[in-house]
């Protein structure tokens, strides 16, 4: 599934890295420590989280990972924003909880 | 003018701190520090500054040069410590932190006293919200206000595998804005270089992040500086003129004089 195909069934807002719509999605991650994710993400994977540093996009972008999803309508600071364009990132942004989203896009991958 | 060397604990509780034992009231930290030969301290309770000015007014009854502090918990969940000059500064940033610190009321049961005392170890306060809480403002935020106040901003025990820049944010940011940072004692500035060449820029302090009084100087660093003023040690974490730290001196104040 690409990263394009999440955003129209999940109605997530694009908040940065548009040209990475076409990134491919290879299961998902989820933790608010940047040094976790570094250790344990791995390539394709989307990210849920609600840290809005810019080294979000310095952690995905090295571990590979297809697009991050920002929970409660949390907002990326211009820093974060002009890195995810530059590294065509892309940043999703849904209102719901980590709980949620995380259901949601449990069940897209898994087809139920 | 030759450089003098001031033995400095830059990061300690008081009892305000819920996480702060019970025994470390103001004067009980400045008869420690003043036993232990150090020179200076700082104090850092979290998310306050509530016990600063009673420390500094036995501070300079006692002769032990105190510096306002207070240690911020960013949005990112990470620690940083600020340092301010005067009283005025000081009660400023008080004014911001409780604006931003959220409004969870403290379970005493839980985490602990919040407890304000005077010097005669009298309990003349409380917090009323949780000082645990992360202030709902990142990290660049913090850097700017302080720096707006006229204050200076460290990072705290960077090194640390939790409630750290490390940790946090999974690295420390090439381009962070800090006027130095600070490690814990589980780890040498050398040793830290070694994996983090580029932080070389900074300067670096260590402390004993205490909330026991036998913690107090368990760790220490020296600043070698021209004089004890707020003036010098700002000019010092910026390493102006010659003017250094050392995180690793050889004397152990609780060996030498506990």
């Amino acid at each position: 599934m690409k990263v394009q195909e999440l955003v129209d069934k999940l109605g997530l807002k694009v908040l940065a890295g548009k040209n990475g719509l076409d990134r491919e999605i290879d299961g998902c991650y989820i933790s608010d420590l940047l040094s976790d994710v570094m250790g344990n993400a791995q390539e394709g994977n989307i990210w849920i989280t609600l840290q809005t540093h810019k080294n979000v996009m310095a952690v995905a972008s090295l571990k590979e990972m297809s697009c991050v999803i920002l929970v409660k309508d949390l907002g990326a600071n211009e820093d974060t924003i002009n890195q995810a364009n530059e590294e065509e990132l892309p940043i999703l942004q849904t209102s719901l909880p980590t709980f949620e989203i995380a259901g949601l896009v449990y069940n897209l991958l898994n087809n139920k | 003018m030759e450089l003098k060397s001031y033995r400095a604990d830059l990061h300690i509780h008081t009892v305000l701190s819920p996480c702060g034992d019970i025994y470390m009231s103001p004067t009980a930290i400045v008869e420690q520090a003043k036993k232990l030969h150090l020179d200076m301290i700082a104090i850092c309770d979290h998310n306050t500054t509530r016990q600063v000015k009673v420390t500094q007014q036995i501070g300079r009854e006692m002769g032990v040069f105190v510096i306002g502090g207070v240690e911020i918990t960013t949005q990112e969940e990470a620690h940083a410590l600020a340092y301010f000059e005067t009283d005025e500064q000081l009660d400023k940033f008080q004014e911001f932190l409780d604006e931003h610190l959220p409004h969870i009321p403290l379970d005493e049961e839980k985490f602990g006293y919040q407890l304000i005392v005077d010097k005669d170890e009298e309990v003349v306060g409380e917090e009323e919200w949780l000082l645990w809480s992360a202030l709902d403002c990142d990290l660049d935020t913090l850097y700017d206000k302080v720096h707006e106040i006229g204050g200076l901003f460290v990072p705290a025990h960077v090194n640390k595998p939790a409630s750290s820049l490390m940790s946090q944010l999974g690295f420390i940011p090439p381009d962070l804005k800090a006027d130095a940072l600070e490690i814990s004692k589980h780890v040498t500035k050398p040793d830290f270089l070694k994996k983090f060449a580029y932080l070389k820029r900074f300067m670096f302090t260590k402390s004993s992040d205490a909330h026991f009084l036998h913690i107090i100087g368990e760790v220490h660093c020296v600043l070698h500086m021209y004089d004890l003023t707020f003036d010098e040690f700002r000019k010092t974490l910026h390493g102006e003129d010659g003017r250094y730290i050392d995180t690793e001196p050889k004397e152990k104040l609780q060996l030498l004089f506990g």
